[in-house]
Formats: structure tokens, sequence, C-alpha cells
């Protein structure tokens, strides 16, 4: 079947366009959604098969990056959410998305959802940091990064630090929840070296799933990288690949991959 | 205190030191104090809360891996001051806003405004520090025009068992009555009427400038006369901003000289009608200086807009303030252009005072009333506009810092915004085109009215001095303008909701109505039906405050329901206050007393016409002789100098990646390395793009106006040309940054410039399309041995461009990208050092200004772009300031590959050496191409002045020969270092 998405809206978050495209670009029907047609249930969380919680600056991150959003939800459509996942869907959020996540409790080490277990917070730097990175993948269960090895992608954000007490960070480990690390261009681990780390994330953390792999969150903006125009390399690739008489593919397809991957997911569902 | 309920102070620890206090203790060890930090977030709420209520909020406001709550409760860390940090009554308190938000949501319960109130308690370890450390701490972090601080030593805290329970509220003592003024009284009084503004009838002090001069005092004067009666305190505020420079641009548009029709008309204005005469069935305009912004076309269903603004005033008194409210002030004139775009692009541009300059001026005798260090001004708005930007999630990728010694008494912040609509509405009807109707609603959307702001209108059109009124600062809430932006361009727009909309800013509802009215003919409006941020607005503030993110719609009857149910369902606060009319009057009513009516005719028009003359400005005319012992070393304190250097740290850290449009982003090549234009591809659909730059010669305003004028026309446009831009298609902005306006020579200056803006738009064919000005950029005190000093700024012009092109992958970037791509010059370098980098570093200004030859400069544009097109170029990029030698460094620096060229050959007019590498001769590029393509190159550019300079090479080497002669030898490691040295701990 075609998934729907539901892209999430409202209340400052402000990468929905772009994700819906990533989303439509993979072959799914998506719909951006502002928050209050759900409470007001003018939409049902049950109609779509995968949520997007898009990247922006809900409420300003006043009270803390996506704890004014989590808590909207938390007050207002929990158990629509928790149904939501509960009947096997899946959820991804990209930096703000990822912080709403965070304070949502999804990623709790014993399944059990609503309990937080991990924080992001300021940058080392203490302030906002718009660059490109590589990250690569420790994850064999997580849906949405089967088959990506490594890539390349911006990050953008003041709150992306990644921590956690050192118990749950061996219960991540031991349930395969840590999915990209930050590393160099050659695969090495950043080992909190910036700006390969562009935030001083713990172990280099910068995205996690649930469990099941269903659900996951990451700082860094696949949705802003499917195309290789938009790498910052992309002058100097096009000028070598013109020298050797070939052209430089339209896609950036590790980064595509993810949105591909939750399509196909429901490709025989 | 208790009146309105308890008081209760939920404070929030962090279980491990944050970023935040880390940073802090290094930021206070740079000012010598040796300290530990905690910082804690403070909330404060006024309200009948439960003891388990107050614990579900302090639950809602942390997260329980990192931070604990304290509820009343006294910190137990160890420490030996406590420093807490708030804002002061009624300055908007945006994280108390959404907090509120949480509470009223947690409990389904609406707790009203003015209930919850945020500090920041910061805990100081030190053995050594004294009270007054902590003060200079404190003064240090905050402004104290909008903050306030407490101080406890750590016995007094643990005695009072902790900090006080401070509650900020407004109080508001004034009375609310409209007070009438009599007019009919001597030109001494009137005068004292316009300069300090109306006397309060109780405390007889002057409620701030009017800025209305004595002839348009005669003119209100002989209105009331005519009336037969007295003048109200409001109409008289609104008329002062109506007719302010801010708003009328007098200066502009005043008879100068034998120039009956003004400056503006006969240079700005007629340029671009003949431009767009001349361009034909090539036209691209489609709005020009009509709306909020400037519109042309984009493709056959997408319109671009572009505008800049200046906020110079706001941000010399709090840089942060000013900032923020700047750029979110700026993409409301995106979103309030035509029926509302969307803003797609930030830009931005600082000219500042060096940041390392600590020696004060004051505004005030005797040491007193001192004014921002440039680096206080410069870290504040460098940090409004990226929270600004980044929180609308509209990416930055273009902007500049300049730095000059003339902006330290006022500096000039530039902001602009790109934005994107559809050329036709949904019903068919051009997306440009809105007309208010009579009966229709006056709908006031977006944040509410304060004190804020006031006299923001009137106050630029001063000088700053010691009487520069503090209320004149805003403080932006980019989160309320997002839903209500949103709500606007995404969704009300194409459902055709609402007739015109229109920005609130200078002069607020005053001017935003007022002038929305001339579409249909006439207002009245309920000023009671305003919502307030806090009781007990008088209602000439209410009328002309400049409190932020809020827009005017006019929405017809039967649109009004659906209008008002989707702003609510957004969260956009939307009140009507009134309505359009056809009756030529402009009136208000105060709870159901008229307190205001104008004939529209006279609020608008009823200006006396200026007559302005000019004297020639005394420019310089010395030209300097300057030995030179060590090149290298010249070269490389012009490499690192402030206007050279890397301001990476700003690029950063403004988002240029959201939308997921950029495609020449802030830095470029693996080097990194500042570019002079940036690329978008606005739409998923199509690989159209739009290519912008900015760029302004402020030096060469000592020199020669008209020279200075045309220099920011051609490299604003080179810039866009160099990164693939089309000059068939490209369209120019100004803003007019000028100092004592009222000098007659001063306007002298303007007038040269203006004949340069008309002279080049024309030639080049690119039509100014939108525009604004500044004109009394100066700071009047005293030094620091109590001596009276103006500092004004040098004349500044800066020329924004932007152009559309087919598509964005034919674009070309600065870096070096093969080793044995051939380096070639483009254009003529001659003895045009007067006003560059190079005479800088000797402090010289010089005589010979670049002349630019704009037939000649078109020509090599239209080929340019056509070369481009082919792919001839592996880099390309424009010449600009620090010249030949500067440009091919940042061309290695960004492609991290060295180079071997010898200058002397690049075309010029038998020039020493040095005048080569640094003349900033204008309408030049350096390229590289690969070497097979050399021939079809050189056959192409027979008519221009080429050569050959050298080659690209294999390793990091940067050698630079003249003739025979090494003159420089270095590598790409040490250049960088030097290129990014001077902001590496900014």
């Amino acid at each position: 079947m075609i998934p729907k998405v539901l892209i999430m809206s409202g209340y400052g978050i402000n990468c929905e366009k772009e994700s819906a495209h990533a989303f439509e670009k993979a072959g799914a029907e998506c719909e951006i959604v502002h928050i209050n047609d759900l409470i007001s249930k003018k939409k049902k969380m049950s109609d779509y098969n995968i949520i997007m919680f898009p990247g922006g600056f809900s409420y300003g991150d006043d009270t803390g990056s996506g704890n004014a959003f989590a808590n909207k939800i938390k007050n207002n459509l929990w158990e629509d959410l928790l149904e939501f996942i509960n009947s096997g869907k899946l959820i991804l959020g990209v930096c703000n998305g990822f912080q709403v996540m965070t304070h949502l409790g999804l990623f709790a080490t014993d399944g059990d959802y609503g309990k937080r277990i991990s924080s992001l917070e300021s940058n080392t730097s203490n302030r906002y940091e718009c660059l490109w990175v590589n990250i690569k993948n420790n994850n064999s269960n997580c849906i949405f990064t089967k088959g990506i090895e490594q890539t390349h992608l911006p990050i953008a954000h003041g709150e992306g630090r990644f921590t956690c007490d050192k118990n749950t960070l061996e219960e991540l480990k031991k349930n395969n929840q840590i999915v990209f690390t930050y590393c160099n261009e050659a695969g090495d681990d950043a080992e909190n070296v910036y700006p390969i780390n562009p935030n001083g994330a713990l172990n280099d953390i910068a995205a996690i799933c649930d469990k099941t792999g269903r659900l996951m969150g990451m700082m860094p903006h696949p949705e802003r990288a499917i195309y290789s125009i938009s790498e910052p390399e992309f002058h100097l690739k096009k000028e070598i690949a013109k020298r050797e008489n070939k052209e430089i593919p339209d896609l950036i397809s590790s980064n595509f991959r993810i949105f591909q991957n939750a399509v196909d997911y429901f490709k025989d569902r | 205190m208790q009146e309105n309920g308890q008081i209760f102070r939920i404070s929030i620890d962090s279980k491990e030191k944050g970023s935040e206090a880390k940073i802090l203790e290094k930021k206070l060890f740079s000012l010598g104090f040796e300290t530990s930090i905690e910082v804690s977030k403070v909330y404060t709420i006024q309200y009948d809360f439960s003891a388990e209520q107050i614990t579900a909020i302090a639950n809602a406001l942390h997260n329980p891996i990192v931070e604990t709550p304290r509820i009343n409760s006294p910190s137990k860390k160890e420490f030996s001051w406590a420093l807490e940090l708030g804002f002061l009554p009624g300055v908007t308190d945006n994280v108390a806003n959404t907090t509120t938000e949480i509470i009223n949501d947690l409990f389904k319960i609406n707790i009203g405004r003015n209930k919850v109130f945020t500090s920041k308690l910061i805990l100081i370890k030190s053995d050594n520090l004294k009270k007054e450390d902590i003060e200079i701490i404190a003064k240090e972090l905050i402004n104290t025009l909008i903050e306030r601080f407490h101080i406890k030593s750590a016995e007094q805290y643990t005695e009072d068992n902790g900090m006080d329970y401070i509650v900020p509220k407004v109080n508001i003592k004034e009375e609310q009555n409209v007070i009438a003024i009599d007019l009919n009284v001597s030109d001494e009084i009137l005068t004292e009427l316009g300069k300090k503004g109306i006397p309060d009838p109780v405390t007889n002090t002057r409620r701030g400038p009017l800025a209305l001069d004595l002839d348009y005092l005669h003119a209100i004067q002989a209105y009331y006369k005519k009336e037969g009666r007295k003048a109200t305190d409001i109409e008289l505020e609104s008329i002062a901003q109506t007719w302010s420079e801010h708003c009328k641009h007098t200066l502009f548009a005043g008879e100068i000289d034998d120039i009956k029709e003004g400056i503006y008309k006969k240079f700005i204005k007629a340029a671009t009608i003949k431009v767009r005469e001349d361009l034909g069935d090539k036209d691209f305009c489609l709005s020009v200086f009509k709306d909020n912004s400037g519109g042309i076309i984009f493709n056959d269903d997408w319109m671009i807009t572009d505008k800049a603004e200046t906020h110079n005033s706001p941000s010399a008194l709090d840089p942060f303030g000013g900032a923020i409210t700047g750029i979110v002030g700026v993409n409301r004139d995106t979103i309030g252009f035509g029926m509302g775009a969307l803003p797609i692009v930030n830009k931005y541009g600082f000219c500042l005072g060096r940041p390392e300059d600590k020696t004060f001026i004051y505004r005030g005798k005797n040491k007193t009333n001192p004014a921002l260090t440039p680096r206080k001004i410069m870290d504040g708005v460098i940090h409004g506009v990226n929270v600004g930007g980044n929180c609308s999630g509209i990416p930055t990728p273009t902007g500049f810092v300049y730095f000059d010694d003339c902006y330290k008494g006022k500096p000039l912040i530039f902001v602009g915004t790109v934005g994107l609509l559809p050329r036709k509405l949904p019903n068919g009807n051009p997306s440009q085109d809105k007309q208010a109707q009579p009966g229709d609603n006056i709908v006031m959307i977006g944040g509410r009215v304060g004190k804020d702001g006031i006299h923001g209108a009137t106050f630029s059109s001063e000088e700053m001095d010691e009487g520069s009124p503090a209320t004149a600062v805003q403080i932006g809430d980019p989160i309320t303008q997002k839903k209500l932006s949103d709500a606007i361009v995404k969704e009300a727009r194409d459902k055709e909701l609402y007739n015109s909309i229109t920005d609130n800013g200078a002069g607020g509802l005053s001017c935003s109505v007022a002038e929305m009215a001339r579409e249909c003919g006439g207002f009245i409006v309920d000023l009671e039906k305003v919502p307030l941020k806090y009781p007990g607005l008088p209602p000439w503030e209410t009328w002309i405050s400049e409190s932020q993110e809020r827009m005017t719609l006019s929405v017809p009857d039967n649109k009004l329901k659906e209008f008002m149910d989707l702003m609510e369902s957004r969260g956009v606060e939307s009140t009507v206050i009134g309505n359009f009319n056809d009756t030529k009057k402009a009136i208000v009513n105060f709870n159901g007393k008229e307190i205001f009516n104008l004939d529209m005719e006279f609020l608008h028009d009823g200006l006396p016409k200026r007559k302005l003359i000019t004297k020639p400005y005394p420019y310089r005319t010395e030209e300097p002789k300057i030995t030179i012992d060590n090149q290298k070393a010249l070269f490389e304190k012009i490499l690192g100098n402030h206007n050279n250097c890397s301001f990476e740290f700003i690029s950063k850290q403004y988002d240029h990646e959201v939308q997921n449009n950029s495609v020449i982003k802030p830095l470029q090549g693996k080097g990194r390395v500042n570019g002079a234009a940036s690329v978008v591809k606005p739409l998923f659909s199509s690989n159209k793009a739009a290519v912008m730059s900015q760029c302004l010669y402020p030096r060469l305003s000592e020199i020669n106006c008209y020279d200075m004028a045309a220099c920011a026309i051609d490299t604003s446009i080179r810039n866009c040309v160099a990164v693939g831009g089309n000059i068939d298609h490209l369209a120019l902005m100004d803003n007019f940054c000028w100092c004592s306006s009222n000098e007659p020579e001063r306007m002298g200056q303007l007038k040269d410039a203006a004949q340069a803006c008309y002279d080049y738009a024309t030639i080049y064919k690119t039509p100014f399309i939108s525009g604004k000005d500044s004109m009394f950029n100066d700071f009047k005190g005293f030094d620091e041995k109590d001596n009276s000093i103006k500092i004004s700024v040098l004349p500044t012009l800066m020329i924004s461009s932007i152009s559309i092109i087919d598509n964005a992958k034919d674009t070309i970037t600065m870096d070096f990208k093969l080793p044995g791509d051939l380096i070639y010059t483009i254009g003529m370098t001659k003895d045009e050092c007067g006003g560059s980098e190079f005479y800088r570093a000797f402090d010289k200004f010089g005589a010979k200004s670049p002349k630019v030859d704009a037939q000649k400069a078109r020509k090599l544009y239209e080929t340019m772009f056509q070369l481009n097109k082919k792919g001839m170029f592996s880099a390309c990029a424009p010449v600009n300031q620090g010249g030949l030698l500067i440009t091919l460094a940042k061309m290695a620096i960004a492609g991290q590959l060295g180079a071997e060229t010898d200058l002397s050959k690049a075309p010029n007019d038998n020039l020493p050496i040095e005048k080569i590498f640094y003349s900033e001769s204008q309408s030049r590029f350096i390229v590289t191409i690969n070497p097979k393509d050399q021939d079809e190159f050189v056959k192409a550019m027979s008519d221009f002045d080429i050569a050959k300079i050298g080659t690209v090479k294999e390793d990091n080497e940067f050698i630079i020969n003249n003739k025979e002669e090494q003159v420089i030898k270095t590598d790409i490691e040490k250049l960088e270092k030097i290129y990014k040295k001077r902001f590496e701990d900014y």
C-alpha cells in the first residue's frame, strides 16, 4: 500500500514543506496537519501510517527545545499517539522533532513509552550551529536506515547535545537503539572532536530509535539533503564529473533512502 | 504584591554544569574574573494554584534526566554570590508567554496575562569577588534599558531563605484621558512642542519628540484654525508619525535646488521607469515602489519579492532587540506584500565599530549615559538576527560585516527578506493587487499592544542624544509572528479571506490603518477594542505604539467569521477594531467618544513641501605616497584585516539550509571562505534560481559620492554575475544611510550618489524595485575627557541585487577546483586605490576613486553569463575589497589548492606592483579554466582585457611573482590561519 504521512505543523515548526516533499518523492502520500486540527478532531492520527515531527522552533524553544510541544501532545493526544505506535506504524523526528520525541519519552529502553531516558542539551558552543556533518549507521534494527552505511547531511540546531546516564547508554547499546553517530569523512568516530561532532553529543550520538526500530529521532536533517545540488561540494563534484565526461546523480541516495525505507515498509502491508 | 494571588517561585537547576554555565565562566574569565558558575531557570508565578498544581507545573517545565525543580525553596549549592537577571516591567517575556500556554493547556483554564515572569539565577563561586565586581558582571550580561538584576551574598541569601519574589508588573499611573492642545501659540512654544513633544498636564514632563519642524507646525496650526478647535494629543502624535521623515521621506521627496520633483522621483523612480521602457516586452517588474516590497517575475507562475530595511537607532540602544525586530520586521514587509508572500531568504549587513575599541563615549556630560561599546553592539545584533531568522524558519544565506570607526556611535543594521508568491491567486486575480473596500472590517492580528516602541518613527528621524527615549526599544517575539505568517501565507491568502493586508511597522496602527484607508477613502476605529499587553495605556500610545508582530487586514463581512475562526485555530489573536469607509475622514473613538477626526487628505498630504539646497561637499584631493618595506607582511595584514577576514562564526550560526533551497551557501569551498553572493532554488519543481548580493563602499563617500554609488552598483551586479547571475533579469534596491542631512554639503553628496544611481541603473538596465532611507545617523555626545563630540557615519549606500536564472546547476563558486587549471584575470586594473583596504592599512583615504565604465561592463557581464552557462569556468570570483591579490588568496584558501601567478601580467595602466595587487578598480574577475578550453575562452573574450596570470598548483604553495622576481611565497595553511584568526574566539 501507499502509506499516508502526517507531517506535524504549528507553533513554530518550520521544516514541514521539505519533509513532505522528501516523503512524496519516495512515493508516499503526505498531509501537513496543524496540531490543533488533531486536537479538535478535524483530523485523526489513525488515518495515517507514518507521523513525521519535522524540525523547527516549536514555541521558540522556550522552557527547553521541544518541551512545550511535547506537553501539548501529552495533554491532548497521548492516547491517540500510543494507539498509533502500538498498531505497528512508523514515526520519524528530525531536529526539533527529535527533541519533541525525546520529551515524549518515545525511546524508553524498557519499551515503556512515556518515560524520558535522555536529553538534547545546548551545544557545547552554547550557540546555534549550521553545518554539514558525516554520520554512520550503527544499527541493524531500525526500519529507516536499512542499507545505509554512512551519509553526509546538514545539522542546524542550538540544542543537539545528546546526553543520558551510563546505565541508559549501556541499555541503548544492548537494545540496538543507537542509530547514527558522527564520524569523519573516512568513517572514523568523531570522538567528540568539534566540528566532526558538532554539538558535543555523548558517544557522538546523532540518532536513536525505540526498541522496535519503528520510531527514530535524529538531529541532522536528511530532508534537506536528498538532492546533490544541496551539497556544499556540488560545484566541485560537478567539475570533476565533467572532466570525466560524467554527470553527478540527482539524488543523494543515502539520505533519500531514509524516506524510501519508510515507504517500502508498507509495500506489502 | 499579594492582591492578585499567591506567588510561587519555581527554579529549575541543572544536575550537571551546562554549556551556558561553562561559556559564561569563559566569558567572565576573559573579563578577569575566575569563577565557578551554576545557572538556574526561574519561573515566578502569581496565581492561586494548589500545591499539587504547582508541582504539576514544575514537572511540565523540566526534563528529569538533566534537571531538578525547586518550589519556593533556596538552592543548596555552595556559592559566594547569587545574581538574578530578569526583565523590567512591560518588556516582552516570550518564555513566560509559552509557560502561560503550557499551564493553560495543562489544566484547561485561562489564567490570563502577566501571571508568569521568568528570570535567570546565576550562582557564582569565587574566593575574591566583591559586590562591585558582581555589579560589573551583571552590567556586562544585561542591557539595563530592558533588564534588571539583583545581587545577594551567600550569607544574605541564606538569611532571606533565597532570592526575593519579584513580580515585574507594569503599573501605569498616567491618566487615560485625551488632552486638548491649543496651537494658537507663539512660534517659540510651537518649536518646543515639535522638538520635545507634548507636555504631560500632571507631571509637565515632555512625552518625547514629535520631530515636527516649525513649517509643519504652521500647517497644522492653520488646519485647526480652519476647523475652529483645539487639537487632541492623539491627533498630533498621529500627524507626527505620518509626516515623519521615516514615513514620508521628505528629504528624498522635497524640491532640491532646481529639481522640483525631488531626488527620489528624478533619479530613482525615473531610472526604473526608463529601464522598464527600454526593456519593453522583456520588462520583468511586477510591482515597484508602491508596496512593502518590490516584486519581479520569477517564472510564468511565481513572483519574487525583495526588500531591505535598516534598524539603526534601536540597535544602538538595544542591539539584540533592535536587530531581532529589524529582521522579523522586514519579514512582515514580505508577508505584507501584495496579498502575502512567503519569506524564503533573510539577508543581513552590519556596519560596526571595531570590536576591540574599548574607548567609551557618552550621551551625557560628566561620563553619564555611556553608549554601548562596539563589541557589545556587535554581539547583540549578531544574536538578534540569529534568533529572529532561525526561529522563523527562514534561511540566511547572504550577509556581510563591515567595520569602520565611523559606525562606533551609531551602527548601521541592514536586514532584508526575499519572498515568493504565486502570480495569480486561486480566483485568478493578480496577487500583487489589493484594495480595502468601504465597509470592510479593520482587523489587527498577531501580538498585543504595549508601551514598547513608542516614538520609533519620529525618533529615527532625529539625531541620537541624551534624550533618546528608552521606550523606542522593542523586543521581538518570532514565534508569535511565525504563527501569524503561516496562517496568512499558507492558509488565509489562498482562501481569499481578506481584501488587503499591511504591516504594522513604524507608527503602528496610526500608519497602517491610515495608509490602508487610502485604498478606500476613510476609517473609523474604536480604540478600546485594541488588545493590550497590560491595562492603562493612554489612547495616543495605543494608536502609535510599535509593538511588534502585528499586521492589519481588511476583511469583508462575509469572510469575517471564517477568517476569525481560522486565526483562532492557529493560535493567532485577531481583533476587529473598526471599519473602513469612503467618507474621506479618519476617525478614532475611545469608549464611544470621538478623540480623533481628521480629513484624510490633510493627514496624508497636508505637509508643506520642503525646499532643500545643496552645496558641493569638500571631497578629499590628496593622494598618499606609500613605500612598502615588506610585501608579504602587508599582504598578510590586509588579508587578515576586519573587512577581508573570515566571519564564518556568523555564517554558521544562521541557518542557511532550512527550506532546502540553498545552492551557493555563505561559505564556499572546502576552505569555507565567505562568498560575495548566494544562490537559492526556491521551488522543488523547477531549477529556476535566485542569485543575491549586497554591497557598499562608504569610504569612497569622502572622495567622490558619485563613484561611491557607481562602485556599489557595479559590485553588487558583478557579485551576482560571478556566480552565474543574468544581468538581463536583475533588479536592484537602494538603502541610503546618510548623516547630518540638514547640512547642504551632505545633501550635495546625496545628490551626487543619486545621480549615479540613475546613470548606472539605466545603462545596466537594472531597475530599482524598492528602497529605503535613514538620514540622521549621527551620534552627539562626549568623550572620556568630557569634550563634546559628534560621530557621523560615512554616507553609506547599500545596493542589493537579485537576479533570476533558469538553472541553479549553471552556477559557479570561487574555490579553485583542480590542479593545472589556468588562472585568468578579466578587466583593467587602474590607478584607483582611493578608499581601498590598501590605503586603510596606512590610515589614508586617497583621492583616486574607481571609475566605472558601465557600457563596457554591461557587455562583459552579458558575455560572462553566456560563458558561465556553458560551464566555461571551474572557478570565478569578483575582484572586490582588497583587489586582485586578496581575491586570489581567498580562491586558493577556498579550494585548499596552491597557485603560482605573475600578477604583473594582469592588464594594467603601467602600475607599480602593489597597486596591481590592491587597486579596487571595478568590473574585474579572476577565473580558472580547464586548459583544453583556453582557445575557446580567449576567443570569446576578444573584446575584453584578459591575461593568463598562472596556474592552480597540486601542492599548497602560494607564490606571487612580479616578472622574474618572487614577491610572495607562502602556503595555504598559513593563509587560512591569517584569514580566520581575527574572529576565531568569537
